[in-house]
């Protein structure tokens, strides 16, 4: 190698000098092609890590153990023109006497009573002052159970732990294994879960709160940000002058896209609670701050499908006398559209995702109801996550699971919807 | 002319760039005097004057940055679009400074349509490929009225057989000579009293190109048609008149047959005869 002359004449010792080469070539292409493999499989490996362990301690938050009660709606328990005060509770303590009748002692009976949720006699509640011909009668209820049973009926408690290390006491594992004989102890679909708000309750907190606020939010954001969005992209891109006022601004929405997301909530908080005195805690704030998150990514997502539009296409249509926004409406807007869309989804995710400007402006509230509108207190739905992840019952766990699975759904559905968007502008023409 | 006998007599020299030949024509559809084009600095376009003659073809051709493109881009103010170009000088359609503050270059382009060098249909069906013009100036009142501007239309450029059977197809999937024909079919359809052609067949093969050509001569009746060429065979073919533009300057104009057998400039002599260009 070291004694070949640059300009040899032979073709022969060219050739011979580019095969040489050829294998080191071949042998770096291959290298290169196994590292990207490798890169997608670890990638792909620790991705199923993590649905895999989300939904080895969440799946189980999905169904709920109910026990089989015989209650007694004794006439004189009630009041007709004041059902809401009768003693529902009474009534589901006499049930759960009559099962046990050997417990006599107070403090026994209290652990008794502690199988059963403290949601249960609400429930109850609920039945009969949509029912009232129910009283008089003895009806078998389902009610849930405590969250303790749950999680024994779960297989995350323990029994061959010491008695003082357990939440529940021989006593009431005994009880529980006499209800499960009567067939009286079940674990069904827990409803509860999808149907209800947050809740102190590990068995009675429900998704349905952080869902709607999640929802209620992300349409604020929604329809904020991307008509702004896209029209902010559409006056920079086909309307605004060239000058340094315009370099300025793009200089300063491409800085926005980096600003740390807590950083708008500080904003959120400032602006529109105490300036504009909006209400604290309320999905339109939140959306009104995720607005201001999102609008950056969407305006520079916006700007780019807006310049892959061939300027020929712009050339056309002006040059048959279009003006300049029938140019863009008719023209580069139905082209565009779907990297606009993609831009947004993209805003819309980090958005759903998104809990600490959330945190600034009150969304992180214990808050029992689902919201019913944009002005009602509300959470969402990683704060809840943050909630639960923080609270100390064990039930708690497979909750926290269960939410991001939840909130993984929602993602996967707004995806989806993109998607179809995305298919259907593009059949358009 | 004067000046052309003059000439005979004493040859231009070959640094001399004023313009020889017959620039001017006694019925002239288009007037420019004394264009000049420069973008930001650097100037495209010296003091070009010529006319456009009725229901003539004029073909510019020229070596490539010649500045003939530039030049067609003026006539229907396309060089508007582009932030940092000036045009200065005159130009006039009939009456009508087209330069003017307040002419509207919308229905101006209406008057004055343009095909361009690539084939550029819409994404959209054949036929509202040819029917956009005529919607957006509202030149149909009816259904019946746009179906037959564009049946019209798509007959004249010579396209009707061919897609009359798929006109909801888009137009995206015609081959690039049935493309270039639909855009001119839609420059057609708004009727204009102008086309302008910058180097239409230049992304065609030569078959295509005959047909478009053909379709030149034919058109030639209605509308006056400003064509700019790289192909000398091309301009020789479908022109009446040929302009000569070399470095920004318009060097030549004469009537085809005179300038491709008898040129005056050593200019155009060397680009016609292939010494450059």
């Amino acid at each position: 190698m070291q004694d070949v002359e640059p300009s040899a004449p032979s073709s022969v010792r060219t050739i011979d000098i580019i095969n040489r080469r050829l294998n080191k070539r071949y042998r770096a292409e291959k290298r290169f092609k196994r590292l990207g493999l490798a890169a997608i499989l670890s990638s792909l490996l620790f991705l199923g890590l993590l649905f895999t362990s989300i939904v080895s301690q969440g799946y189980s938050a999905f169904v709920q153990t109910y026990i089989l009660l015989d209650i007694h709606f004794s006439r004189d328990a009630f009041d007709v023109s004041n059902l809401a005060g009768a003693d529902y509770n009474g009534l589901i303590r006499k049930s759960l006497q009559s099962l046990f009748p050997e417990v006599r002692d107070r403090q026994e009976k209290r652990m008794l009573n502690g199988l059963v949720s403290s949601g249960a006699p609400f429930q109850i509640q609920k039945m009969v002052m949509s029912d009232t011909s129910m009283i008089g009668s003895t009806r078998s209820v389902w009610v849930p159970a405590d969250d303790d049973v749950d999680m024994l009926m779960k297989g995350r408690i323990d029994r061959s732990a010491p008695e003082a290390e357990r939440r529940l006491k021989d006593v009431q594992l005994g009880w529980i294994d006499g209800l499960r004989g009567d067939l009286r102890l079940k674990k069904k679909f827990n409803r509860i879960f999808f149907t209800s708000g947050d809740s102190r309750e590990p068995e009675l907190a429900g998704i349905l709160g952080a869902t709607m606020g999640s929802m209620y939010t992300l349409i604020v954001t929604l329809l904020l940000s991307f008509p702004v969005g896209v029209a902010s992209a559409i006056y920079l891109e086909e309307f605004a002058p060239r000058n340094k006022w315009v370099d300025l601004i793009e200089v300063n929405i491409n800085n926005l896209a980096a600003v740390p997301s807590i950083v708008f909530g500080l904003l959120g908080l400032a602006v529109f609670l105490n300036f504009f005195g909006l209400p604290r805690s309320a999905p339109l704030v939140g959306g009104l701050v995720l607005t201001l998150m999102t609008l950056p990514t969407i305006i520079i997502a916006s700007r780019v499908s807006i310049q892959s539009v061939p300027p020929s296409i712009r050339e056309a249509a002006l040059g048959v006398g279009a003006s300049k926004m029938q140019t863009v409406f008719h023209h580069v807007m139905p082209l565009a559209i779907p990297g606009m869309l993609t831009g947004t989804i993209i805003g819309m995710a980090r958005a759903l995702g998104e809990s600490a400007p959330l945190l600034m402006i009150g969304m992180v509230a214990f808050i029992v109801d689902p919201p019913g509108g944009i002005l009602e207190p509300a959470t969402v739905l990683p704060v809840q996550i943050y909630l639960w992840a923080d609270s100390p019952e064990r039930a708690f766990v497979e909750r926290t699971s269960a939410a991001i699975i939840v909130l993984l759904a929602f993602l996967m559905v707004m995806n989806a919807a993109a998607v179809f968007l995305r298919s259907r502008f593009e059949r358009r023409w | 002319m004067n000046k052309m006998v003059r000439m005979e007599d004493n040859p231009v020299s070959r640094e001399d760039r004023r313009t020889v030949g017959k620039p001017f024509s006694g019925s002239p559809r288009m007037i420019c005097r004394n264009v000049n084009v420069f973008y930001g600095d650097k100037q495209a376009i010296q003091e070009v004057s010529i006319d456009i003659g009725r229901n003539e073809v004029l073909a510019m051709i020229g070596p490539s940055g010649c500045g003939k493109s530039t030049f067609l881009r003026c006539l229907n103010r396309m060089n508007d679009t582009i932030d940092n170009c000036r045009v200065t000088g005159e130009i006039r359609l009939d009456d009508m400074d087209i330069y003017d503050r307040k002419v509207d270059v919308v229905p101006l382009r209406a008057r004055i349509g343009m095909v361009f060098q690539k084939p550029n249909p819409f994404p959209k069906s054949i036929y509202d490929n040819v029917a956009y013009g005529p919607k957006i100036h509202g030149l149909a009142s009816t259904r019946r009225e746009l179906d037959e501007i564009v049946e019209t239309s798509l007959t004249k450029a010579g396209l009707w057989d061919e897609v009359k059977e798929r006109l909801a197809q888009p137009g995206t999937g015609l081959s690039g000579g049935q493309q270039q024909r639909l855009c001119i079919a839609r420059a057609i359809a708004v009727s204009p009293e102008v086309i302008l052609m910058d180097e239409p067949c230049s992304a065609l093969d030569p078959i295509a190109t005959a047909t478009i050509e053909e379709l030149i001569n034919e058109l030639r009746t209605q509308y006056t048609i400003v064509i700019v060429t790289h192909n000398m065979q091309q301009a020789a073919r479908v022109s009446q008149r040929t302009a000569y533009f070399h470095l920004g300057d318009l060097i030549e104009v004469g009537s085809t047959k005179r300038i491709f057998t008898n040129p005056i400039h050593p200019l155009t002599e060397d680009y016609i005869t292939g010494r450059f260009g």
